[in-house]
Parts: structure tokens; sequence; C-alpha cells
């Protein structure tokens, strides 16, 4: 009904089209390589909690971090992409099923590298260095909080992540009491995740009960995953058996195993990696409160 | 039968067979983790509200409403009075069980009454309502205040934002479940 809506966004398009052009030349200045790799693929991650929307037999790609690995292991050292991903089911003020990602992926790198150039990229998005979002005056310059994910359970839950892992209360506790206490004063890296809840990552070396993967929150809200890559095939093959285990207890679509992708990473370097929800960033940075005020379209205007 | 996925802001419930409407929705997923469906609702009987959290797989009872379509006829107090266009029966509906619905009624309008256990407790007004603008100040040309908005009073005495172009005395259409400007009526 009407052009209102899409015509009342276009100060926030245009911003978006600004914070975009920044983003592009922050990896341009670092020596990143810009690829595109395809949106259909036969085999996404089989994830257990990520659900891909089927496509003439294949799939829309959940995220491009399949391909892009194949680029790092055939040679290309820093690449990043700017790309559409779907995500079955998921819509809410804060998420679309049809959503922008940046990826972007350095080999010789590992988590805490990637948490610093998140740091970088970020402020330069941004191009001030503070913002207001949802009435709460956020530092950008700087560095960023950094905190575990054990940490974040006793702080702000007063319990240990361990028994709430175990007792299935784990994503619960950190949606209703952790994530909103996250990057309110300034950013917050949280880091060190269970090692069953990281499908792709590698476990740390001093502790392997945990995974080498952070995720980035600004105001409560979530805006970036990162790990250091799993380069082990017959570890990945493990994990990805285990989570097609758990997709069909759970009733789920199964997906083929990726095994061009499996193969590969024989080929891959010591690499990390990192998934930004884009529109989720933009929202920041705009201070909006849903996500459709960032977007031209939301499904349900299409 | 609901399933968790099928939740969203105005459908109705049955908990504990009390009808309930939901009246915020938010999907939530941490990361990696499972997607948690956030809701508040309304008991659509005694307007109490409470708060529930849901995990998918979880199953819900539609609540069990009769939908009579009936015509609004006028105010009185602080009822609404509506008359059913088969039996011209007619009934009473409280302010407070109208909800945002009031700021739709023009006279004659069609509503769909909703009657639980033989009593009405609310209405449901079509998605897409048009209401003349009585009041609404002028778009100045030249206006480089880069304002993209203005407040405009309907003939229900319901205020909204509307574009600079609106004039007073145009038709425009309002869409009911957000209560925002939708498009102008030409003609």
């Amino acid at each position: 009904m009407g052009s209102w809506p899409l015509a009342r966004r276009r100060q926030a398009l245009v911003e978006r089209g600004a914070i975009f052009s920044r983003i592009r030349e922050f990896f341009q200045e670092k020596g990143y390589l810009e690829v595109e790799t395809p949106f259909r693929i036969p085999a996404p991650a089989p994830e257990a909690q990520i659900d891909a929307i089927p496509a003439s037999g294949w799939f829309l790609q959940t995220s491009p971090e399949l391909c892009m690995k194949r680029m790092l292991a055939a040679g290309y050292q820093r690449i990043f992409q700017i790309c559409r991903c779907w995500r079955d089911g998921e819509r809410g003020a804060r998420h679309l099923s049809e959503f922008t990602m940046l990826e972007w992926y350095r080999s010789e790198a590992d988590y805490l590298v990637l948490m610093e150039e998140t740091e970088a990229l970020v402020q330069h998005a941004a191009a001030t260095g503070s913002i207001s979002y949802r009435g709460q005056q956020i530092e950008l310059s700087g560095k960023w909080e950094r905190i575990t994910v054990a940490n974040a359970f006793l702080r702000y839950a007063g319990t240990s992540m361990w028994p709430a892992l175990a007792e299935g209360t784990f994503d619960e506790i950190m949606v209703e009491l952790i994530e909103p206490n996250l990057g309110l004063a300034r950013p917050t890296f949280i880091y060190d995740y269970p090692a069953s809840c990281s499908a792709l990552a590698r476990l740390k070396p001093s502790d392997p009960t945990v995974a080498e993967r952070f995720e980035l929150y600004i105001g409560g809200l979530e805006i970036a995953n990162a790990f250091s890559e799993l380069i082990d095939p017959v570890e990945q093959r493990a994990r990805f058996v285990a989570e097609a285990a758990e997709r069909a207890a759970q009733g789920k679509t199964g997906y083929p195993m990726p095994e061009k992708f499996l193969s590969a990473l024989d080929e891959m370097p010591e690499a990390a990696g990192i998934a930004l929800g884009l529109d989720r960033l933009v929202m920041v940075l705009l201070d909006a409160e849903i996500i459709d005020e960032v977007v031209a379209f939301t499904t349900e205007e299409l | 039968m609901y399933t968790a996925a099928d939740l969203k802001k105005g459908l109705k419930i049955a908990i504990n067979d009390e009808p309930y409407i939901i009246t915020h929705f938010d999907f939530a997923k941490p990361g990696k983790g499972q997607a948690l469906y956030r809701t508040k609702m309304k008991n659509m009987i005694t307007g109490s509200t409470m708060d529930r959290t849901y995990r998918s797989g979880e199953t819900f009872e539609p609540a069990r409403l009769e939908d009579r379509v009936m015509q609004y006829l006028y105010k009185e107090d602080d009822h609404y009075c509506f008359m059913d266009n088969d039996t011209f029966e007619q009934i009473h509906i409280s302010e407070e069980a109208m909800g945002d619905a009031k700021n739709y009624l023009i006279d004659n309008l069609q509503v769909d009454v909703l009657i639980f256990r033989e009593k009405a407790i609310g209405v449901d007004v079509p998605n897409f309502v048009n209401l003349r603008v009585v009041q609404t100040d002028p778009w100045v040309k030249g206006d480089t205040s880069g304002s993209d908005s203005k407040p405009a009073t309907v003939e229900t005495g319901y205020v909204l934002r509307v574009p600079p172009f609106i004039e007073e005395g145009e038709l425009i259409t309002i869409d009911t479940r957000t209560g925002e400007y939708s498009t102008r009526v030409k003609g």
C-alpha cells in the first residue's frame, strides 16, 4: 500500500550507502580483495540451529563461509564479501530472513587479530568517535571491552555456563540476562564459547573445553561472530556428523555433506574469519529501533 | 494448533481455557543458538497482561472466538453500540475492550465483533480504513526544515503522522494494524 514507507527511509538508506562505501574503503586500504561467491549452493554447513531455504533442489546460502574458505585453501590470503544470506524462520525486530552479511577471512591470523581488526573497521565505518543508541552513549574509540563467556555468566547471570549448557538453558540465559548488558558504554567482545557451541571453530590449545570464537555486541545487539578456523578435516567431519544428527533428532531437513569444502580443508592455512550483520551495524550507527528501518524492503512489503 | 513459529502480534491463543491476544512479539536467537519466541500477551476478558518466552516445538490452542459481522451505530458514555445486520440485535462494548479499534470507528462501519462464550469482548476492524483529515498544518512551499512528516487529526479524533503534502479535507488510508498512514485516496 503506497510508497510512503520506502520514501520515509530515504535518509537511512543514504547513510547506509555511505557506511558501505567506508567499509569497502577500509578493506581496500588493508589489501583485501572483494570477492563474490554463489548464493545458491548444494550443501550448506550442517549446523543444528541454522535453517537454509531450499532453492530448486539446492539451498540459498546461510553464509558464504564454505566457499570463502575454499578460496583461502586455494591461496587467496585476504578476502571480503558483502552479500545476501537467508535463514529460514528468522524474523523479528532484529532479524530478517533475507539479510546482508559482511564476511572477511584472513590467513595466518587468529581470532585475537580479528578483534583488533573489527575495532578498526567499525571505527572507520562509523566515522565518529561515539554514538547514541537507544538512549545509551556508546564510546567507539579506544580499546573495547573483552569478556569471556564464562565470566559473563558469572557476572550477569550469577551462574556457571557449564550447568546452563547441560540443562539446556544456555541460550535463554544469554538472551534474557547477558546480551542486554553487553556493549553498553563501549562495544564488547564476548569470547571463548563452549566447544559444543562452535561447529566450525578451532578449540583453544590451552583449554580445549572452549573454542576460539567471539561475538561482538554493541548496545546489547549482537553484531558479529568470528573464530579461529578449524582446519582439521577429520575433526570438522566429526563435528558436521554430530550437528547433522542433532538436526535429524529435531526433525529438521538434512543437508548433503559439503565434501568439496572438507577436502579443501587439507590445503587450508591457519586462518580466522568473521561474519558481521551489516543491517544490525547500520541499526546501531543510525539509532534505529527495528531492523525494518534500515532496509529498502522487508519481505512483508514485497 | 499453532506452533511457536506461528506466534505473531495479534494472534489469539487459549491458555487455561481463556483467550489471550499477543500484543508484542519478538524473535530472538543468540549467535549459533536456538530460536526463542518472546511474547507479551493480554487476557481478552480481564485485560491483564503477562510475558512469556517460548522455544520452537511448543504448541498452542487457537482461542475459540466467534466472529459476528456488525455495524457501528453510536457511542454512549463509555460504551460503543453495534447492531447485528441479520438479527438487528444491538450490543454494547466498553471503551476499554475496544482498544485501538476506537480510533477507526466511523458511522456504519462494518466490523467483526468477537464473541467468547456469548459475551462480546472486542472488535476487529478492517486492515485498512479510509478517514478524512479534519486538521493539519499547511505545507509551506520551500520548507527547508527537512521534516518528512507532520501531525494530522482525522475525523475520529485520532492523531497520526502524515507526509507534508496531505491537506485538510483529504481522505487518507490508514493501516489499522500499525496505526500508521498508508496512502492518499485520490479523487
